[in-house]
């Protein structure tokens, strides 16, 4: 349990490596050990790697309209294995943003939970082929997923095709990453897309 | 200017009114609920009425019986009649005076910017309370308890609960009910203890007779955080949204413990401080729970009330506002009847109810909701400061002792900055976004006392609270000192702290949909991370909400529509405004194209005009046919000066009311005159518009007759449900008709923004491909000859046998050479969504071509598509006048002038009863499957809409190139 448990508190709380001397640090051991334990009650294989039926397993992950497409987020391309390193390195973008990674949010390593990456995580939910764009279709799968079945596909379309008018800047009929951020520029992202991890 | 209307009043009203206040003052336990009555000031005049009936009644029914005996002496042409209409006469006048004040204060930017009203209704009732004393030596006017507590105050927090930011208010529940309880209960004991601490120091002078229990008794009441000042006060200041919600949502439900407290210290009071056994302690939880938990649950009882039974109502649409004002207030009421916290009820009440109930009644109930309360709400208000202010002036009220008013600022100061840092930096080891410094100085600042607190000293018994005149004193030093000190400073506090301002901004569709995104991902994440969080619960609810309640309490045909969609029709028509308010001159000479145009010039044109007309029965191409039909060119030159006037002349209202009744909202007086500028201007361009699109009709028709067969099986399949909508329909269409042709000939500028539009754009047209069509255009709308509406005529008065072809390729190219393509295609989308929203039924423009041209197939159509023009026609000229909607009123939909409150439950129902038409229809080439395979079944109200505004499912880009040939 010693290795993983150093190595994702690097991947947890990267960007910060003085952890040492953080006031936080016992907050962050605290988290990190209980995110172990729950990794390891969800590995049912105990093979010390999650697979997607692992996921697939908790109950509310069904009825979330997005769940499948985060159970993939948490894995890597090609891959249907994700050892507690990938687990904490996804799950650690949703740590809130301190004041002191706020200021040095323009390092060359940017930490996972940054604004930039947390809009990240949630563009790559979008764009299933990985071309860094969402196209219409791609926005138009989400939306179904989101709106359920009482709204018909014309009516999707247009929400869609809007959507993509709005934030579309290049006039290449899809968003991509730039185009993302700049339409949620004005949205609180730290505050929407964070977690408190202390409970 | 108001002192001398006052002065009158009160010298010729005199005591009689002071009688009456009296007369309804309340006590303690409040009095069996009133009759309902809408509206706070009315209610109150009634009560009053009735209050005194020994009075007024008996004396006109004996000046009645005078008259008739002296009818035949000498009959009184003018009688004095005060007494009998004094009461509300009074009450009337002070709500005018109110009213005027407020319009005074706005005169002045640069002053209400510095000066909160507040402050200034608070100044003017000091002034209006000096010249009342020095008029009749004794104060009649006083801020009634009862008069507050049953009727001013339910109105300014129904207004507060129903309009509550119910997702910002429950993201912050915590911190608000932490500071709520905790903190009122910190302020109520330390400020209590403190004050007596300070008069056994001697500090407080002897002749306030008060032993401990006195002062946490007063304690308890002037701790509490006052919502009508927070109101008033932060509404101006605008910061930013959570700091706002947590010391407003404080100040709502910290009335629990205000009550509780406030309850327990009096009959601690009564009953003596000695008499007190340790029993009644925990009473007093107990009764905090009760109270609090019980206020909860009433309030939400009538939430589910009242939304339930707004399923039931799309046939009288006219009395919803009624139900909401009633139950909300009933709630109110019930608490109150039961002694729990009213307050509470009340906001739960809204909170509650908001969502279903702003989905189930109409537009117009929920603008008249939305109007009604918040008229109510400010008037409510300003009542309330007037009078605190006039209440101040009265030499009884006057026990001034320094110590303890000095004393009571200090601390109420000292404790609520410590109570908020304590609890501040508690909440802090849980909050996601820690309050920072500087929101804890706003908070603190923010503490504002008013009214609430002001009504309670008043209603102490002075029997048993012997210092209760110091107390009124203090109580009014302190609510004074808060609402005028601190209100005119937290601007400048705010200003220079730099607390970020909140912004007005509404979100944008990518918005929507990404923090809906959002919001499924931290519950996803919390799920995988096994954290049963807020975003845990709060998926929770939505689904519970989602499966049980919504179903419960929502109707079927609004269950159905998704939020989502709810929210990018919203963002649509709100563009479609902005749109129109910022650029509307500019774009109003510009041709503009709507994107279903774009799928339209592919296809090639119909030769067959008849053909087409027969089988195209739905109520646009009504409208088109006005537009495009016949020659006669002779009356252009007259028609189009006419026009041209008509047009430019503003008309406010729509001057005669073809018939009035009582549960249908036919006509439109309220009708605002921002409105009728957008509705001429959308019109205008959906003119432009359908003037080619009316081609490309044609094209699409030839195009499928191409596609032989499978179209033909739809379009029998389509047939049916053409039939149902307008045997549905036929009733309803006589009658506007006939209305309609009463119209036309009174009223002949009705048509005129029809004639003006056409003039704008007949110069820069004429020279070009399309000399016809636009003096024919004219002709049309102008010439009677079109009524009374035949089949026939309006067949023959078709234009479009003349040379047609070339014009949208024309008119396309304009319009992409002068809009920009993106401010065309928020436009198209814009006006696609509005035309869905006033005419949500029908199909009014149909994007998708095909499916377009299905709908207008049917023999029985054809009829109605022969009549509906014709309304159509004169409703083209005249909704923005004639018709109330107060929207964008599309020929189609509306069926014309006057008709939509009656037509539109009727339609809602047509629609539901065509459920079989959307399986029919083809389906939507490439939109991925669902991953549920449901999504075959479409609600076809919904399915109607996206008819209306969407895209042609198949040229995903198509919007892209509207002018693609």
């Amino acid at each position: 349990m010693g290795l993983p448990l150093v190595e994702s508190a690097l991947q947890w709380n990267s960007g910060i490596l003085n952890a040492n001397r953080d006031p936080k640090n016992d907050d962050v051991e605290f988290q990190i050990t209980r995110l172990y334990s729950r990794f390891h009650s969800l590995d049912k294989g105990e093979n010390g790697a999650l697979s997607r039926e692992d996921f697939q397993r908790i109950p509310e992950l069904a009825i979330n309209p997005l769940g499948d497409r985060i159970i993939n987020a948490f894995f890597p391309e090609g891959e249907d294995q994700v050892n507690f390193r990938g687990f904490m390195r996804t799950l650690a973008h949703f740590r809130p943003v301190e004041d002191n990674e706020k200021s040095k949010g323009h390092d060359a390593s940017e930490p996972l939970n940054s604004r930039n990456n947390k809009l990240l995580f949630a563009f790559r939910l979008y764009d299933l082929d990985r071309d860094d764009k969402i196209s219409r279709d791609e926005l138009l799968q989400v939306l179904r997923m989101m709106v359920g079945v009482n709204i018909s596909d014309e009516q999707l379309g247009s929400i869609a095709d809007r959507t993509i008018q709005e934030a579309d800047t290049n006039g290449d009929m899809s968003i991509s990453f730039s185009e993302f951020i700049k339409v949620l520029e004005k949205v609180d992202v730290e505050q929407k897309m964070s977690i408190r991890f202390l409970h | 200017m108001l002192a001398p209307t006052l002065l009158l009043l009160l010298t010729a009203a005199g005591g009689a009114a002071a009688d009456l206040y009296a007369a309804d003052a309340p006590s303690p336990p409040p009095p069996p609920p009133p009759p309902p009555l809408l509206g706070g000031a009315t209610s109150a005049a009634r009560a009053e009425r009735y209050a005194a009936p020994g009075v007024r009644l008996p004396r006109s029914a004996e000046q009645r019986e005078a008259d008739a005996s002296h009818h035949g002496g000498g009959y009184k042409v003018v009688q004095w009649e005060w007494s009998y209409v004094q009461t509300p006469y009074i009450i009337a006048t002070w709500l005018l005076l109110a009213s005027f004040a407020k319009i005074l204060f706005h005169f002045s930017q640069r002053f209400t910017t510095v000066v909160p009203e507040s402050c200034m209704l608070i100044l003017l009732g000091l002034v209006l309370g000096g010249v009342v004393l020095i008029t009749s030596k004794k104060q009649p006017y006083q801020l009634d308890p009862g008069l507050f507590f049953l009727f001013l105050l339910p109105t300014i927090v129904g207004d507060a609960g129903y309009f509550m930011p119910a997702r910002l208010f429950f993201d912050n529940l915590g911190p608000i009910l932490m500071y709520a309880v905790v903190g009122t209960l910190w302020n109520a004991f330390c400020t209590g203890f403190c004050l007596f601490g300070m008069k056994a120091a001697g500090v407080i002078d002897e002749k306030v007779e008060a032993g401990l229990m006195e002062f946490l008794l007063f304690g308890a009441l002037i701790s509490a955080v006052d919502p009508v000042a927070v109101l008033a006060v932060f509404e101006e200041v605008h910061v930013n949204e959570t700091l706002f919600i947590i010391v407003f949502g404080e100040s709502l439900l910290n009335d629990a413990v205000t009550v509780v407290l406030y309850k327990v210290y009096i009959s601690f009071v009564e009953v003596g401080p000695g008499n007190v056994q340790t029993a009644d302690y925990f009473k007093g939880i107990a009764s905090f729970l009760v109270v609090s938990i019980g206020g909860t649950l009433v309030g939400l009882v009538f939430a589910g009330i009242l939304a339930f039974v707004t399923r039931f109502t799309k046939k009288v649409r006219i009395i919803e506002p009624l139900f909401v004002f009633l139950l909300v207030y009933l709630a109110y009421l019930t608490a109150e009847l039961f002694s729990l916290s009213a307050i509470l009820s009340m906001t739960f009440c809204g909170i509650g109810c908001n969502k279903y109930v702003e989905a189930n009644i109409s537009q117009k109930s929920r603008t008249t909701v939305k109007y009604t309360m918040k008229t109510l709400a400010s008037i409510a208000e300003t009542i309330i400061f007037i009078f605190l202010g006039i209440s101040a002036v009265d030499k009884s009220k006057w026990a001034w002792d320094t110590g303890l008013v000095s004393c009571t600022l200090i601390f109420i100061f000292v404790f609520r900055a410590m109570g908020v840092v304590m609890q501040t930096w508690v909440l802090n080891r849980f909050r996601l976004i820690p309050l920072d410094r500087i929101d804890q100085v706003v908070m603190s600042y923010g503490g504002l006392r008013g009214a609430v607190a002001f009504a309670l000293v008043v209603l102490l018994d002075g029997e048993h609270v012997k210092a209760k005149d110091y107390f009124v004193a203090t109580t009014i030093v302190v609510v004074f000192f808060t609402v005028m000190f601190q209100g005119l400073t937290i601007k400048p506090l705010v200003k220079w702290l730099k607390v970020p301002r909140s912004t007005n901004r509404k979100p944008t569709i990518n918005e929507e949909i990404h923090e809906r995104a959002f919001d499924h991902i931290l519950a996803a994440v919390e799920d995988i991370a096994g954290l049963n969080g807020y975003h845990h619960w709060r998926d929770k609810w939505e689904q519970f909400d989602k499966n049980y309640l919504s179903k419960l309490l929502m109707r079927k045909s609004v269950y159905r529509k998704s939020e989502l969609w709810e929210a990018y029709q919203k963002i649509n028509i709100r563009d479609a405004i902005s749109v129109i308010d910022q650029g509307g001159n500019v774009l109003t000479s510009a041709r503009l194209s709507l994107p279903s145009m774009a799928s339209r010039t592919s296809f090639p044109e119909v030769t067959n005009v008849t053909n087409y007309l027969r089988e195209n029965g739905s109520g646009v191409c009504l409208d088109l046919q006005v537009i495009d039909t016949v020659p006669g060119a002779k009356m252009e030159v007259e028609s189009e000066t006419h026009h041209f006037l008509a047009g430019n002349l503003y008309k406010p209202r729509r001057r005669y009311h073809s018939h009035y009744s009582r549960h249908f909202m036919t006509t439109g007086d309220q009708e605002r005159q921002e409105r009728e500028v957008f509705q001429r201007n959308m019109r205008s361009r959906l003119e432009n518009f359908k003037s080619t699109r009316y081609k490309r009709y044609k094209k699409d028709r030839s195009q499928k007759k191409r596609r032989g067969s499978d179209v033909k099986e739809q379009e029998a399949n389509d047939k049916p449900r053409r039939n149902v909508s307008w045997q549905d329909k036929d009733p309803i269409v006589v009658p506007l008709e006939s209305e309609e042709e009463k119209g036309e000939h009174t009223e002949p500028e009705k048509e005129e923004d029809v004639g003006i539009t056409f003039v704008a754009r007949k110069a820069p047209e004429t020279p070009k491909e399309r000399p016809k069509s636009v003096p024919a255009a004219l002709e049309v709308c102008q010439s009677p000859s079109v009524f009374p509406p035949s089949p026939t005529s309006a067949e023959k008065n078709l234009p479009w046998k003349g040379g047609l072809g070339t014009l949208p390729v024309c008119v396309s190219m304009e319009a992409t050479k002068i809009i920009p393509i993106d401010l065309q295609q928020a436009w198209n989308q814009s006006i696609s969504s509005l035309e869905s929203l006033s005419s949500p039924p029908v199909p009014a423009e149909p994007q998708h071509p095909r499916v377009s041209a299905l709908s207008r197939l049917g023999g029985p159509a054809r009829i109605h598509s022969a009549t509906v023009p014709v309304t159509g026609l004169g409703s083209a000229g005249s909704t923005d006048t004639s018709q109330g909607s107060g929207q964008f009123q599309f020929p189609a939909g509306g069926g014309g002038g006057g008709g939509e409150e009656e037509e539109r439950p009727l339609s809602l129902q047509q629609q539901e009863m065509q459920p079989l038409m959307s399986l029919v229809r083809p389906p939507p080439p490439p939109p991925p499957p669902p991953p549920q395979g449901a999504a075959r079944r479409r609600n076809p109200c919904v399915y109607l809409r996206s008819l209306v505004a969407a895209p042609p499912p198949g040229s995903e880009p198509h919007s892209r190139r509207p002018t693609q040939l």
